[in-house]
């Protein structure tokens, strides 16, 4: 490819200011309004991604990643999903405030997405090469032919083999490693200062999952572009990620470099997620598990929202909700025995 | 695993016949096929949809062409002949007359019988395309849109849903067509097919509804919304493409539904009538000699059974073929 951005940060904004970083997200609160009541699916998220860098979101099923993709992408179905406060500054402009005309054009040239089922993300009643080509001619204005050329480039680029005739093909004619990467091309067709990839690998077989991951990866470092990486599986998550972000209930638990954050993890709930992987040490014995389920969103619990699950809480983990304490580095814990935790051996 | 992602692209796209990967990319056998190519692929092994699909090219060439079938004028009335049985060996020659015999007027019965496809099928397939259009649409905003839009619409249309069919068709066309009066053949062909219109599209615009509120929130839609669709774009290439099926399923079952509707509206009176040229009126003229001349009343109504029957089991066709959970 020969249209390679180069990219520095930090970014600087519209009015010519250091805006800090190329997309932060400030104390972003969503809630879901449903008919049993209301459901606080994002509490007050704050995370940033700068240009080359990867930031994992990790977290379980219902802890609000995607949910903040989707707040990103402003693809979040309204009702029953409301952002009730915060910010989601790209290149220093807020999204959120921003004119729904000027916001479109935001998405896809400046932040794009990948999603996890690439055979649902994909329309059924047109070929691939089509959906790629209509990207071109709407958004660059190109004519049928070179959005078809621009299209077979593409594919290439994320090493589909024959590109030129898989183009006439169905999304369905693909298989689940080809589809995510055609879903991959189409993301990245408008050249993206940001990748968000929603669980991109959930839906692949394991050998398929560490090819797209390492595609993902070198696309990152082609393009020097920002990628948020929403997963649940922490395997994925040591390559490829610099940061690594812990969400919980709708709110991040810790924040740390990767290397930091598998060394020694500073919040128990983190501490029990890399306890419950299998280890080849304790081959045969039981698999530590969390215990309990994640909370209800409509009744999170108080204090501490993990507390119930939690093998250190204590009273005040009940009562108080811990801030996020900033424990040096990038690193910070929102835990009231992050210190405890930090200084220990 | 048995083959990696690095697999030859023949391999991946063929599963049907083991053509060795050539060097020469011929035309491939398995061209690619959409949902409705696969429809069609699946259609034409059906005996039902080849039997119907048969009869209802016969029934759009007489009423396109009933020159071709005939040669009489269906509105010549020679009372001489009134109320002459069929003519049996009339049959298979053209040129004759009296197949099916005369009726009161001494008008040919055959002939009339082929003229009148051209009314059931033009107010068959307008009033269901003008369904499609106006349901359609509705059902869309009301989809898309929600909320407030939606709710509004379909209060609207309940107020439709609510008349029972030929009730409902009886007031409008009485009122704007008033049994004595004589409007002209366009202007009540058109009446009678607005009426379908006003009184259907509810029912099209609550299926087209259906049907987007379950396509648009698929993936897909939002990966297109992601990338920075236009509402226009999303929905015009993104939800109605995958949308459509079931109004078109419908659609054609309601057109043999219409043409039956027609007759009856006929039959009594208010619907087509003189000059128009209509199975319906035919068999509403009849009824007074069923016992006399129980061929006038046969042969439309034969011809009535069969084309609503076809529509019907094509329609049927359809589904099963756009449906592929009933494969």
């Amino acid at each position: 490819m020969s249209d390679i951005k180069v990219k520095t940060a930090p970014v600087l904004g519209v009015d010519g200011r250091s805006a800090g970083h190329l997309l932060e997200i400030e104390n972003l609160h969503v809630e879901f309004r449903t008919r049993d009541g209301v459901a606080k699916v994002i509490n007050g998220v704050s995370y940033h991604v700068d240009a080359g860098e990867t930031l994992a979101v990790l977290g379980e099923s219902g802890s609000g990643k995607s949910v903040t993709a989707q707040t990103i992408m402003g693809i979040l179905d309204t009702p029953p999903g409301f952002v009730t406060n915060g910010s989601i500054r790209f290149r220093g402009k807020d999204l959120l405030t921003m004119g729904k005309d000027e916001r479109r054009l935001v998405r896809g040239e400046g932040i794009a997405m990948v999603f996890q089922d690439a055979l649902s993300a994909l329309n059924p009643v047109f070929t691939v090469g089509f959906q790629i080509a209509e990207l071109f001619r709407k958004r660059r204005g190109m004519s049928r032919a070179d959005g078809y050329k621009r299209a077979t480039e593409l594919l290439d680029l994320v090493k589909i083999p024959a590109a030129k005739t898989r183009l006439k093909d169905y999304p369905h004619q693909f298989s689940g490693g080809m589809r995510q990467r055609v879903m991959i091309a189409m993301a990245l067709a408008l050249d993206p200062e940001v990748l968000i990839a929603d669980e991109p690998t959930t839906a692949l077989d394991v050998t398929v999952q560490a090819q797209i991951m390492d595609l993902l990866a070198e696309i990152r470092r082609d393009r020097n572009m920002g990628m948020i990486l929403i997963t649940h599986d922490l395997g994925v998550v040591a390559d490829v990620a610099d940061r690594i972000a812990v969400m919980y209930a709708g709110r991040i638990v810790e924040q740390a470099d990767v290397h930091a954050l598998y060394g020694k993890p500073c919040h128990p709930y983190t501490l029990a997620l890399l306890d419950s992987l299998p280890r080849l040490d304790l081959k045969g014995q039981e698999l530590n598990t969390i215990k309990g389920l994640p909370p209800n969103l409509l009744r999170i619990p108080s204090g501490c929202a993990f507390h119930p699950r939690c093998r250190m809480a204590r009273d005040i983990c009940s009562t108080q909700r811990p801030a996020l304490l900033e424990l040096g580095g990038v690193r910070s814990s929102a835990c009231h025995f992050a210190e405890e935790l930090y200084g220990r051996e | 695993m048995s083959s990696p992602e690095v697999a030859t692209p023949t391999a991946e796209a063929a599963p049907m016949p083991v053509t060795p990967a050539v060097v020469e990319p011929a035309p491939r056998k398995d061209k690619p096929r959409s949902l409705w190519t696969d429809a069609w692929y699946e259609l034409r092994r059906k005996p039902l949809f080849v039997i119907s699909a048969i009869l209802i090219t016969l029934f759009v060439l007489m009423a396109a062409v009933p020159q071709l079938f005939t040669s009489a004028d269906p509105l010549a009335a020679d009372l001489n002949r009134s109320l002459t049985p069929p003519d049996f060996g009339a049959w298979f020659q053209f040129g004759k007359q009296g197949q099916f015999g005369f009726d009161l007027q001494g008008a040919d019965i055959y002939a009339r019988t082929i003229y009148g496809a051209r009314a059931s099928i033009l107010v068959g397939l307008s009033a269901v395309i003008g369904n499609m259009l106006l349901g359609g649409f509705f059902g869309i905003l009301s989809g898309y849109l929600g909320g407030w839009t939606d709710t509004l619409l379909a209060r609207f249309g309940d107020i439709f849903l609510g008349l029972p069919f030929v009730l409902g068709a009886l007031v409008i066309l009485s009122t704007f067509a008033p049994v004595q009066s004589n409007p002209s053949a366009f202007r009540i062909t058109s009446l009678v097919i607005l009426t379908f219109i006003a009184l259907g599209w509810p029912s099209f615009a609550r299926i087209m509804r259906a049907a987007v509120l379950s396509t648009k929130q698929l993936d897909y839609v939002h990966a297109a919304q992601a990338l920075g669709a236009r509402p226009g774009r999303v929905i015009f290439r993104h939800v109605l493409p995958n949308a459509i099926a079931p109004m078109v399923v419908v659609g054609t079952i309601t057109l043999g539904a219409y043409i039956g509707a027609e007759a009856t509206l006929s039959f009594l009176g208010v619907g087509l009538r003189q000059p128009v040229v209509s199975w319906g009126i035919m068999i509403g003229d009849s009824r007074q000699y069923m016992e006399a001349a129980p061929y006038m009343m046969a042969f439309p109504a034969a011809f009535l059974a069969i084309a609503v029957l076809s529509f019907v089991m094509l329609g049927d066709a359809v589904r099963d073929a756009l449906d592929p959970k009933l494969r």
